[in-house]
């Protein structure tokens, strides 16, 4: 299949670097990081980018599973793989509940919503010391182990999340072309012909919505469990909207735009804090430029404009080969 | 119990509101199976809400729809397009980011299951607008206005259409393709296809059609075989111009 070239491509490239550098802080340590974005962030684009919808509260749901994960298992003494199972079905039912009601808002109002929801998740993360230590956060949090085999070094997590991460980017490139992305992607068009092609469009936004959280659930735990510690600023309303840059930056409604998107805000700040009390700025200047100059995507608008060079090279080349035949 | 001389589609009293604003006023209409029935009207009349409300985008406000005897006034859309109501929106709305095949996968969205009657289904498009077929890797969004309409009707007969809903279909178009459009119209409809066609080209829709109702601000005026209307004198100066 051609359009998988490109995701083998990039798993041979996830593979080789931690070969090549086997102690590259950017490449085991950030690598990590970049991976757990990338999830969110290719999650969060089949519901943006795709389906054309707006959540900026996607950070709960990541913090959802991660303070389940933190809690159950240090305070209850649950094992990590049952604790990320309730997390996660914990995260599915709110997800559900939720999504009916705020799904049917549109714009504006469906970002309203989204808002208000994090923030309330982010609140309650904060308030309630007892379970979630508030604003100190908690520590002590166990390491994971895979069949007795503990992932307990850098390279070991990067191993764990390039493959979670590479299984989300597949099924993220499969979704799209399948009935059902195609359902997303008509919704996205326009409700109202999708649903008179018989499309249930209340149904598909929310199951996007839920798959989405349920996704950025799972990372949350492995989060807990790769940092042994969480604390309520990793799923304020900041990292929502980082998610949600990640996505725009890269390019919406391409999967590899928003692996790009993940990968270039997680490496940027890194890159910037040489620049000290400046970082912010180049930063924010940086992507202002971005968005100014390629508004369809650092990806999507690279690509486009490297097919549209490729094509008007071919299309001189071949009036000049015709010219000298004749 | 359906028997050929029961209607397919059977609209009563149907009204339809924008907030406060009534589109449409206690509408009854009867479409037999197999009928091709036109439905003309100026600017406003509220020919796109009645369509609207039949496929369940738009919901009644009161009176009742059945569709081959079974109650549809509350169902929702996509339901009723899995009961074999298929619309062709006015304004063709295409998919305009997906490729003209792409479409035509999503009309088949509701035969689930069922993929090889949507790949002949498609093959069978292709061959009613051979243009479609010569275009169908790219985006639809960058077809004419005519390739799109044709594709907006391709893209309903996947959906296994019993009765075919057009909304204006000629809208905007050259008079050559209007007639191209009609030409397949016709031929859907000899072909045995239940079709129900809102117009405000009330000529090229009556001489097609077996039946007419005339739609005036949101009444049903004159109702009766399109044969009667083309020749009615106050039709003939309302809507065809002389
Ligand atoms: N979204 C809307 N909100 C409020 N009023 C509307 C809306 N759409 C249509 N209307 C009103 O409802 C009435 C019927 O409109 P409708 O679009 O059904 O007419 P139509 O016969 O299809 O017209 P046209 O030939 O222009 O397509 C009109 O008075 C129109 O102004
Ligand atoms: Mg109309």
């Amino acid at each position: 299949m051609k359009r998988l070239h490109g995701f083998f491509a990039f798993v041979a490239l996830v593979a080789m670097l931690p070969v090549l550098f086997p102690d590259n802080y950017f490449v085991t340590v950030v690598g990590v990081t970049i991976g757990f974005n990338i999830v969110l962030a290719v999650a969060l684009n089949l519901f943006i980018g795709y389906a054309g919808q707006i959540s900026l509260g996607h950070a709960a749901f990541f913090g959802m599973g991660a303070y389940a994960s933190a809690i159950l298992t240090t305070r209850y003494g649950w094992s990590p793989w049952l604790a990320m199972g309730v997390g996660l079905l914990a995260v599915y039912i709110i997800a559900t509940l939720i999504s009916r009601p705020i799904l049917k808002l549109k714009g504006h109002y469906l970002a309203m919503a989204t808002l208000g929801f994090g923030i309330i998740v982010n609140i309650i993360m904060v308030q309630t010391v007892d379970w979630t230590g508030g604003p100190d956060g908690m520590s002590g949090i166990p390491g994971l182990e895979i069949f007795g085999w503990a992932v307990d070094s850098d390279l070991r997590w990067y191993g764990v999340i390039a493959v979670v991460m590479l299984l989300t980017v597949l099924v993220s490139l499969n979704i799209i072309d399948s009935r059902a992305g195609r359902a997303l992607r008509a919704v996205h068009g326009s409700e109202i012909a999708a649903q008179t092609m018989g499309v249930d469009t209340v149904r598909t936004k929310s199951q996007v919505f839920v798959f989405s959280a349920c996704l950025a659930s799972l990372v949350g735990s492995l989060f807990a469990h790769q940092q042994n510690f969480v604390s309520p600023v990793s799923f304020d309303f900041f990292v929502s909207i980082e998610i949600v840059t990640m996505v725009v930056l890269g390019g919406m409604a391409s999967t590899f735009g928003a692996v790009f998107g993940a990968i270039v805000l997680t490496l940027l700040p890194q890159v910037l804090v040489v620049f000290d009390d400046y970082e912010i700025l180049i930063l924010g200047a940086i992507l202002v430029s971005i968005m100014i100059f390629l508004p369809q995507g650092l990806f999507v608008g690279m690509t486009q404009g490297g097919a549209n060079l490729l094509r008007r090279l071919r299309n001189r080349e071949t009036p000049a080969r015709a010219g000298a035949d004749g | 119990m359906p028997s050929s001389d029961a209607p397919l589609l059977e609209v009563v009293d149907l009204t339809s509101h924008y907030g406060p604003i009534q589109a449409i006023h206690s509408v009854s209409l009867e479409v037999f199976p197999g009928e091709l029935v036109a439905i003309v009207g100026a600017n406003g009349a509220g020919k796109t809400t009645l369509l609207r409300t039949i496929s369940g985008v738009q919901a009644a406000s009161g009176g009742t729809i059945h569709f081959d005897g079974e109650e549809i006034t509350r169902l929702a859309a996509h339901k009723i397009v899995n009961r074999g109501i298929c619309q062709v929106p006015e304004g063709r709305q295409v998919f305009a980011p997906l490729s003209v095949e792409d479409n035509l996968r999503l009309g088949g969205y509701s035969q689930r299951g069922d993929g090889d009657w949507v790949a002949e289904q498609i093959g069978k498009v292709y061959e009613l607008f051979p243009i479609l077929h010569e275009k169908r890797a790219q985006l639809s969004g960058n077809l004419s206005g005519g390739q799109q309409q044709m594709l907006a009707i391709g893209r309903a007969l996947l959906g296994k259409p019993r009765l075919l809903l057009l909304d204006e279909p000629s809208m905007g178009l050259a008079p050559l393709l209007v007639a191209e459009i009609f030409r397949v119209v016709r031929e859907l409809h000899e072909a045995g296809t239940t079709v129900l066609l809102v117009e405000q080209n009330a000529r090229a829709a009556l001489q097609i059609a077996d039946r007419g109702y005339v739609l005036e601000t949101g009444k049903v005026a004159i109702s009766a075989p399109a044969g009667e209307l083309l020749e009615d004198e106050a039709v003939r100066k309302a809507y065809l111009g002389h």
